[in-house]
C-alpha cells in the first residue's frame, strides 16, 4: 500500500499538492504514481512564469516502460521548478512528496483548493486503482 | 485471463508486477527493472522465457526440410549441438518469425519460436512438413529459464544439477543435454549466459535453486532494454510480415550462398534486391534529453520520414537509444517528433552495448 499523506490535497489523476499558506502551492506526484510507474529516467518540468490552467498538461514523467503527463491540480503562474529533476529523476521514485516535488504554483484561485481530494478520498482512489 | 507460464504462482509470491504479453500473464519487473538490468549487465539475472514454444522436427529429411523452411542456412550446422538465428519467410518475403534452430541429431533439430507467433508458426511449419515426412511436435511439457550475465554460467552451472558443470564447455551458440536440463549458450542481453530448457514439472525447482545461487529474477521490461541496448530486433516491434530481413538490419542472416538453394521468399528478396532498397533498419542515439518510443516520427531532411520501431532509455549509457526504419540515403543525423517537438537524433550502427561495454561514442 503506498504513503498517503494526510496533510495533503489530491487530484484523481495522481497529483499532490501543499498548500504552503504564502499564496503558493507545491505540486508533486503521489507516491501511488511513482509507484505504477516504475522507474523514472526524464522529468519535464514546466518553465517558470508559465500560466497554467487547473486540469492543463504540465509536466511530463517518464519511466523505462512509459510516459505519462502531470496535470497541474490547481491555476496559477510556475514560480519555481525542480531543476533537479532534470539529471537526477529518480529522486521522485525515492522521495515523491519531499525532494522530488515538481512545481511551486502561485495560486490564481485559491478556492480551487477545496475542490481538490483529501487524503481519505483520494486513498479511495487509489484502491479502485490497485483492485 | 492470458495463458500462464508454470512459474506463474512463483512470480506472484517474488512480488512480480504482472503483464499481458502477446496473451501471457508475464513478470514486467519484480521492483526495479532499471535493477534488474543493472544485474544482468554486472552479474546474474534470469528471465522465465517458458512462454517461447520448442518445437522438435524428427524425420529422416529434416534437414532437407529446414533447408527450404529458413532463410538462413542449416548446412552450416555440421557438429550436434550447434544453434543457428534464422528468419522464417513467407513468399513474399516478410518476416513470420525469427527463430533459433539446433541440430541435434541427423533426425532431430530443436526450433524456439516466440511466444506471440507460435500458434501461426506451427500452422505454417506442419503444412510444409509433410511433404518431406517430417514431424511437428510442440514440446508444451518443457519450460525455459534465460541465465544472462558474466557470472550466469557459473551461478547456473550449481544449480542446474550435478551435470551441468559440464555445460561450462559449451562454446557460445552451442547447446547439449546434460542431465534433465538442455542447456545452451545463448541469449537476448549481450550477455554471456545460458538458455535452460527443462521439464515443465521441474522448472519451479530449477528456479527456486537458481535464487539460491543469487541469480536475480528479472522481468520482461529489463529483457527489453537489454536486448535493444545488445541492437537485437523483437519480433512484431522491429519486424513482422510487412517487411523483409533485408529492410531490418538481417540481411546477414539470410544465406544467398549457395545459389541453388530455393528457400521460401527467396525470389521476392532477390526481387527486391534488383529493385533497390528503399529503407533500411538503424539505430539511433538521442542527442537531447527526452526518451524515444516506438511509433514516434522519424525525419530525414530532404529524403523523407521514417519510424521508430522501438525505443527506450538505456541504463546502461544513461541515454535514449531505438531503432527505426528510415530512408535507405539517410546519412548519421535525423530528427525525431516526441510530443510536439523536433529533435535530433544520431544514426549508429548496433550494439549499443556489448558484454557491459559501451559499443558506441556518446
Amino acid at each position: 500500500m503506498s504513503n498517503i499523506p494526510t496533510e495533503l490535497k489530491y487530484r484523481k489523476s495522481h497529483e499532490w499538492v501543499r498548500d504552503e499558506g504564502d499564496g503558493t502551492v507545491t505540486v508533486g506526484i503521489s507516491d501511488h504514481a511513482q509507484q505504477a510507474l516504475g522507474d523514472l529516467v526524464f522529468v519535464e518540468i514546466p518553465e517558470v512564469g508559465r500560466e497554467l490552467s487547473a486540469g492543463e498538461a504540465c509536466a511530463v514523467v517518464e519511466s523505462v516502460k512509459a510516459a505519462s503527463d502531470v496535470y497541474s491540480p490547481v491555476s496559477g503562474a510556475v514560480t519555481a521548478a525542480n531543476d533537479a529533476l532534470a539529471g537526477s529523476p529518480e529522486i521522485v521514485n525515492q522521495d515523491p512528496y519531499g525532494a522530488g516535488w515538481i512545481a511551486r504554483i502561485r495560486l490564481s484561485d485559491p478556492a480551487e483548493l477545496d475542490g481538490l481530494l483529501a487524503a481519505s478520498q483520494y486513498e479511495e482512489v487509489v484502491k479502485a486503482a490497485e483492485d | 485471463m492470458g495463458s500462464r507460464t508454470p512459474l506463474y504462482a512463483t512470480h506472484l509470491a517474488a512480488g512480480a508486477k504482472m503483464v499481458d504479453f502477446g496473451g501471457w500473464d508475464m513478470p514486467v519487473h519484480y521492483g526495479s527493472q532499471i535493477e534488474e538490468h543493472h544485474a544482468v549487465r554486472r552479474d546474474a539475472g534470469m528471465f522465465d522465457v517458458s512462454h517461447m514454444c520448442v518445437v522438435d522436427l524428427g524425420g529422416e529429411r529434416v534437414r532437407e526440410f529446414l533447408l527450404a523452411l529458413l532463410a538462413n542456412d542449416v548446412a552450416k550446422l555440421r557438429t550436434r549441438g550447434k544453434a543457428l538465428y534464422s528468419c522464417m519467410l513467407n513468399e513474399t518475403g516478410g518476416v513470420i518469425d525469427d527463430l533459433i534452430v539446433y541440430y541435434l541429431d541427423e533426425g532431430l533439430f530443436r526450433l524456439v519460436v516466440n511466444a506471440g507467433t507460435r500458434d501461426k508458426d506451427i500452422a505454417w511449419i506442419r503444412a510444409r512438413a509433410a511433404a518431406h515426412a517430417v514431424t511437428v511436435e510442440p514440446r508444451h511439457d518443457l519450460a525455459m529459464i534465460a541465465v544472462q550475465g558474466p557470472e550466469a554460467r557459473q551461478k547456473a552451472a550449481r544449480a542446474a544439477g550435478p551435470e551441468a558443470g559440464a555445460a561450462l564447455e559449451l562454446t557460445p551458440f552451442t547447446g547439449g543435454q546434460f542431465g534433465r536440463c538442455f542447456i545452451a549458450r545463448t541469449g537476448y542481453t549481450g550477455e554471456d549466459g545460458w538458455e535452460i530448457v527443462t521439464p515443465a514439472s521441474e522448472v519451479t525447482d530449477l528456479w527456486s535453486a537458481l535464487v539460491d545461487a543469487d541469480v536475480r529474477p528479472c522481468g520482461l521490461g529489463a529483457r527489453d532494454t537489454l536486448r535493444l541496448e545488445a541492437g537485437m530486433n523483437l519480433y512484431g516491434n522491429d519486424m513482422d510480415e510487412s517487411v523483409t530481413p533485408l529492410e531490418s538490419a538481417l540481411g546477414w542472416t539470410v544465406a544467398f550462398v549457395p545459389e541453388d538453394r530455393d528457400f521460401v521468399g527467396r525470389a521476392a528478396l532477390e526481387q527486391q534486391q534488383r529493385d533497390g532498397l528503399t529503407r533500411k533498419l538503424v539505430g539511433l542515439l538521442l542527442e537531447d534529453r527526452g526518451v524515444l518510443r516506438s511509433h514516434q516520427k522519424v525525419i530525414v531532411p530532404g529524403l523523407g520520414e521514417g519510424e521508430l520501431t522501438s525505443g527506450t532509455f538505456s541504463p546502461t549509457l544513461e541515454r535514449s537509444i531505438g531503432l527505426a526504419r528510415i530512408p535507405m540515403a539517410a546519412g548519421d543525423r535525423v530528427e525525431v517528433e516526441i510530443r510536439g517537438k523536433w529533435l535530433p537524433a544520431r544514426v549508429v550502427k548496433p550494439p549499443f552495448v556489448r558484454n557491459g561495454q559501451a559499443c558506441i561514442s556518446l
